[in-house]
């Protein structure tokens, strides 16, 4: 056991974890943080998709030790204002069907567009190609990421 | 027509937001509290084998293992249409990674240690691993007890046999078709297995309380058929269904996989035996993969006679279903091919068998598209060469034979209204059909390719839905039905509907995925039927809430009730522009008379809809004289391929794709249905395959090695129409659309790459390797 320190979602958390422990299961077995999904557990599917120093990582791969010190983002942190204007346009649009990639996808996005304000097609895909999703073809993920971030 | 202000509308989804805000709380996202305990499977190294003994005593010496248990705690057997299947392998397994014992801990990591130290004794048998060889002389039997089991009347098991049900369909003469007929052709077609890869793993917890109670928290497309089953599975531990309740938490997906029962009885059957404890029983990707169902293999063999307009005189079909160690589920798949495997067309005369077949690979099951993607391939490919022998255009074929309205189906029913020929057209124009394409690169050969689509329900004919509507007191609505919202968007169109009657905002009705102790019975949310059952049923609780509000109304206010109408929820009357009452002012505590006395009361609505007119009564030998399929949702689709000569690789440009969805409730969710069934299609026939060893083990169980599309493999161009000749016993003309996008695709694309190369490519999957394969040997 090693007593690590990390932000999560903004607040500064102390705790022990073993040295085996991955960050998906310490953040949702060990600290209430449901958005992040398993899919895999083995770095394929994305769906377990968190923000470490504002970067997107598959928590799934990553040790829980490893993050001591640093800073966690979920989805529950963008959501806590409210929606942003990217969860807002994938909600108008009815983008997501069952929504278990839907975390994932949207930190993946939210990543794309805080670099790159007006992502070409072919940015979007390749900022999405690491997050799977079996239901909606991304075909509607794509449209609506295009459609919000167009050049007026 | 008249205008409506929610039907037909783009409405945003009820769960919506609870999705993309990450609040969607998923059947292992649910917190049970420190005396959850955790349960591993241990399986089977055989694909078939006796097994002498189980040793579980190094196993419960294990430090907060709390038990084990084995096939000899749960002798029953269950199964939905069938019962040959076990909660633990009895006397022998039937597949490789069978579950036959469980470790029952503390933790995960105590259960699985736990597990390592079962030790189980076994005499493999002669194996099995294709349904041809199931079925030849002196095949080792798999289910020497198939006899006996339990089964829906409309199977066939041949005894002493690895057939499981044999569905056989004789229309008119065949041999006198094949006869008359100026061109035959006779091929045979192969389609592997495939598996759904929802995103979300199976996962249940089930609690068996200090009073008798048992609660499921399961991912499950079906509750109440859940319900059902364990009910019936576990009465011999004194369990009546009324002590049991399954919660359904959101869905990650399902494509049939969660349908049924298959892992959830695991942790119902556990909790059983661990009193007081609740306990999680969880899959993981590479047990998704082997240990659910999955999609049935087939061997198609397919002889069509035409005269030389085009016209087919006669149509034989015979599959041969790979439907895996158990086909409690399977078998319906197999009987729903059998009755409509002669696809959209008017076919005089017809022969078709479709053989259910034990093989020693894990159990076949529901899959988006129930067994007709499997035999369209097949089908549809052949018409394209049949057209291309007498030189009439593929498109032109299938106009000269499709089935419309009137017509006979396979069983001798009349096929319901339907709008076929207007989704063809739709689709060739869009697809630019009679336009020759043209590669500028002499690399890459472009292709274009069709197929039509038809699909049925396949249902019990008393599957039936039903719907409580409950009034709150600012006229707010909670909507209880236990259909499951998968991501389809089930709950919103059913919330569509009630608004439509009741002139309640969508945004104002609560619905949500059922607990079956609350919400009323619904069979189950698979074969692409609950928009247009449960929306029956949904229809009728509005209505019958309406007739209350309106019977209220007259007898207080002294209005006719046929003067009465609803509008922005206030109860309005055609000769008294003025009069307008606000749901809210009475909904739940009534009219107050001049006396001081109150009339009325909380409204709730009650439906139930059932189609009463289906029947699985025909004629075994024949199939004649039943109505076993409720109606057909019909559509085409068309497609753009680029192949790379060099390489094989296939990339498609455009899919153009019509359904005819009779109505659709919310046009943005049939589109998605679409998008999303293109894509998976494409993925069946371009990248994905289940690849067996020669014992039977699944080699590829997991995204690394069993590929699924990413954001970069979507078609460039994709083109969703919709086609709307109502269904006349659909809610407002609906019928289902969700399985049918994707099941015209992998022909559409076999066509496709015939057209651009020459070569005919038989078997699935359609791999780059495959079609370079191919232009070798034609360069030869
Ligand atoms: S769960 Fe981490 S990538 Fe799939
Ligand atoms: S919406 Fe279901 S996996 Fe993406």
């Amino acid at each position: 056991m090693k007593k690590i320190s990390f932000k999560l979602n903004g607040e500064t958390r102390f705790l022990h974890v073993e040295p085996n422990e991955t960050l998906l299961d310490v953040l949702r077995d060990r600290m209430g943080v449901k958005s992040p999904k398993c899919g895999c557990d083995n770095g394929d599917c994305g769906a377990c998709t968190v923000m470490l120093d504002g970067k997107t990582v598959r928590s799934c791969l990553i040790f829980a030790i490893e993050v001591d010190g640093h800073e966690i983002s979920t989805l529950e942190n963008i959501s806590k204002n409210g929606l942003s204007p990217l969860q807002k346009a994938f909600l108008e649009k009815n983008v997501f069907q069952c929504g278990y990639c839907a975390p994932g996808m949207i930190l993946s996005a939210t990543e794309l567009i805080t670099n790159n304000p007006h992502p070409s097609e072919h940015e979007i895909k390749e900022a999405l190609a690491g997050n799977l999703c079996r239901c909606t073809g991304y075909t509607p993920v794509i449209e609506a990421i295009l459609e919000l971030t167009k050049k007026d | 027509m008249k205008a409506y202000k929610y039907i037909g509308q783009s409405v945003v989804k009820v769960d919506g937001k609870e999705k993309v805000s990450g609040a969607a709380l998923y059947t292992d996202d649910l917190e049970f509290g420190p005396d959850l305990l955790y349960a591993e499977v241990v399986e089977g190294p055989h694909a078939h084998a006796i097994i002498n003994s189980i040793d579980t005593s190094e196993a419960l010496k294990v430090p907060e293992v709390l038990a084990v248990v084995t096939g000899k705690d749960f002798p029953f057997n269950f199964g939905l249409y069938m019962k040959d299947r076990f909660i633990f392998a009895q006397d022998r397994v039937r597949f490789y990674g069978e579950q036959i014992a469980a470790v029952v801990a503390r933790t995960p990591q105590a259960a699985k240690k736990g597990a390592q130290l079962v030790k189980v004794n076994y005499t493999p048998l002669p194996k099995i691993l294709n349904p041809l060889d199931s079925i030849k002389e002196g095949a080792e039997l798999l289910h020497p007890e198939l006899k006996n089991y339990e089964h829906v009347p409309w199977f066939f098991p041949k005894a002493d046999t690895n057939i499981a049900h044999h569905r056989k369909i004789r229309k008119g003469d065949a041999d006198k078709g094949f006869e008359e007929a100026d061109y035959v052709l006779e091929d045979t077609y192969e389609v592997p297995r495939y598996s759904h890869c929802a995103i979300e793993f199976h996962a249940a917890v089930a609690k068996y309380d200090h009073s008798g109670r048992l609660t499921v928290w399961a991912s499950s497309q079906s509750p109440h058929t859940q319900r059902n089953l364990f009910a019936q599975a576990l009465a011999p531990l004194g369990i009546r269904h009324n002590d049991v309740r399954v919660i359904a938490p959101h869905v990650g997906g399902g494509f049939g996989s969660k349908a049924g029962v298959t892992m959830e009885i695991i942790a119902a059957a556990i909790a059983m035996k661990v009193q007081g404890h609740p306990v999680k029983v969880m899959w993981n990707r590479e047990r998704e993969f082997y240990n659910t169902y999955q999609r049935l293999g087939v061997v198609a063999k397919l002889k069509i006679g035409v005269k030389k307009d085009g016209k087919i005189t006669a149509l034989k079909h015979d599959l041969f279903w790979d439907a895996g160690a158990y086909v409690e589920y399977a078998a319906n798949v197999v009987n729903a091919v059998g009755l409509s495997a002669i696809g959209p067309y008017n076919v005089e005369n017809a022969s078709i068998d479709s053989y259910c077949i034990y093989t020693n690979l894990p159990p076949g099951g529901p899959y988006r598209g129930f067994g007709y993607s499997e035999f369209l391939f097949g089908l549809e490919s052949h018409m394209n060469r049949i057209a291309a022998h007498l030189g009439i255009d593929p498109i032109e074929i299938r106009r000269r034979n499709i089935i419309k309205e009137g017509d006979l189906t396979a069983y001798g029913a009349h096929m319901n209204p339907n709008g076929l020929l207007q989704a063809i057209d739709k689709v060739a124009e869009e697809i630019k059909w009679n336009e020759k394409l043209k590669s500028n690169d002499p690399d890459i050969a472009l292709g274009k390719g069709f197929s039509l689509f038809w699909k049925a329900p396949a249902m019990p004919p008393n599957a039936s839905s039903s719907c409580f509507l409950k009034f709150n007191e600012d006229a707010s609505i909670n909507l209880l039905v236990s259909g499951m919202d998968l991501g389809q968007g089930f709950l919103t169109v059913m919330a569509q509907i009630a608004a439509e009657i009741l002139s309640v905002p969508t945004s104002k009705i609560r619905t949500e995925n059922p607990d079956t102790d609350r919400n009323p019975y619904e069979w189950q949310t698979v074969a692409s039927h609950i928009t247009w059952g449960c929306g029956n049923a949904v229809r009728k609780a509005a209505i019958d809430a309406r007739d209350q509000i309106f019977s209220l109304v007259s007898r207080t206010k002294y209005l006719p009730v046929d003067t009465l109408y609803l509008e922005d929820e206030k109860v309005k009357c055609t000769t008294h522009p003025k009069f307008a009452l606000a749901l809210k002012d009475f909904i739940i505590n009534g009219i107050q008379m001049e006396d001081g006395t109150f009339k009325g009361g909380p409204v709730i609505g009650r439906g139930v809809f059932m189609p009463e007119y289906s029947s699985t009564n025909a004629n075994p030998e024949t199939s004649q004289g039943g109505h076993p399929n409720v109606h057909y949702t019909v559509g085409a689709a068309a497609a753009i391929l680029e192949i790379d000569i060099q390489t094989g690789k296939m990339k498609v440009q455009k899919v153009v794709e019509a359904v005819d969805a009779g109505k659709a409730l919310n046009p943005s969710l049939v589109k998605g249905q679409i998008v999303g069934g293109i894509l998976q299609g494409i993925s069946t026939v371009l990248y994905e395959e289940m690849k067996f060893d020669h014992r039977g083990k699944l080699l590829n169980p997991n995204f690394t090695d069993y590929k699924i599309p990413t954001a970069l493999d979507i078609p460039g161009e994709i083109v969703p129409i919709i086609v709307e000749v109502p269904q006349p016993d659909g809610p407002f003309g609906a019928r289902g659309v969700g399985e049918h996008t994707m099941i015209p695709i992998a022909p559409m694309i076999a066509n496709a790459i015939d057209d651009a190369l020459g070569v005919r490519i038989k078997t699935m999957p359609i791999t780059a390797e495959k079609v370079c394969l191919e232009i070798l040997k034609k360069g030869k």
